[in-house]
């Protein structure tokens, strides 16, 4: 049992989720500040990740890609904002392209990360939000209202 | 990224309301504006030469066949075409606790190695 909560606020776009950990608050901390050690649970099952840049400072920048089953590489970026070693992790985690830049029409999240000292070993805070709306609503170009948007948009175009 | 299991496929009746609601430029305009989600029935009124009542109906017009939802904020009611963004913030939520989920399943993992080991060695 070692998430411990889950919460999902749809107006905030926020996850927090609470987890425990029978270990040392250093032993959890290496696994984000070491990046042969984040590599290891970063990316889902069957998507290893490789992290390239690691500069855990804040205004530090972090760059890293998974590797899907088929060898397709999808990159990714970190914007450290603050860190206090085996306490607080807060960073911005985007997309980028096959370059390593970072695309503007994906989502960013921003991620707070917390360790606490429990009697049984460390419980990990982590909340995640999605940056706005409007980036929100780029995530998925299906949706309904975009689709009669723009057919809305065509029916002008024609009665025009 | 994600499949989409297509909540928003309408039956024939449906399709009726839904006609109705697009077969006016006022109404199209509307729909147009409420995306951004964040106008009031009377900033609406305001935008076009016809009364608040007027207005209101297009809005009621639009409620029915299901491309708007009036949403409480504060004392005015703001229109939106929410639906289609709750059900993108529920995906996206949703898609975001399942990989944290798999995280802290294989971070536990991974400390579980680390605590066998150290026992190991200290035997």
């Amino acid at each position: 049992m070692s998430v411990i909560s889950v919460d999902k606020d749809f107006d905030d776009l926020t996850l927090t989720l609470v987890a425990d950990f029978p270990a040392p608050a250093t032993k959890v901390w290496e696994l984000w500040a070491d990046p042969r050690r984040i590599e290891q649970w970063w990316g889902p099952p069957g998507y290893p990740a490789t992290f390239e840049e690691f500069d855990l400072s804040p205004g530090g920048s972090v760059t890293y890609y998974m590797t899907s089953p088929e060898g397709e590489k999808f990159r990714g970026w970190w914007r450290v904002l603050a860190v206090d070693a085996a306490k607080t992790l807060e960073f911005n985690d985007g997309f980028s392209d096959a370059a390593g830049v970072p695309v503007d029409d994906m989502p960013v999240t921003a991620n707070e990360v917390r360790l606490l000292d429990t009697d049984q070993g460390t419980r990990m805070e982590l909340r995640a939000r999605f940056d706005t709306r409007e980036e929100m609503e780029r995530l998925d170009r299906m949706g309904m209202t975009e689709g009669l948007t723009l057919a809305v948009g065509q029916m002008d175009a024609l009665l025009a | 990224m994600q499949t989409l299991d297509r909540p928003d496929l309408i039956g024939d009746d449906e399709v009726d309301s839904l006609f109705h609601a697009l077969a006016d430029t006022t109404r199209r305009d509307i729909l147009r504006r409420s995306a951004a989600g964040d106008l009031s029935v009377s900033r609406l009124a305001d935008l076009y030469p016809m009364s608040f009542a007027a207005v209101q109906k297009h809005v009621a017009v639009l409620e029915r066949a299901g491309l708007v939802i009036k949403e409480r904020r504060g004392r005015e009611a703001l229109v939106c075409t929410d639906q289609a963004a709750v059900r993108r913030a529920r995906l996206a939520l949703d898609h975001l606790e399942a990989t944290w989920r798999a995280r802290v399943d294989a971070m536990t993992g991974l400390l579980d190695e680390d605590s066998e080991q150290r026992k190991g060695a200290a035997r």
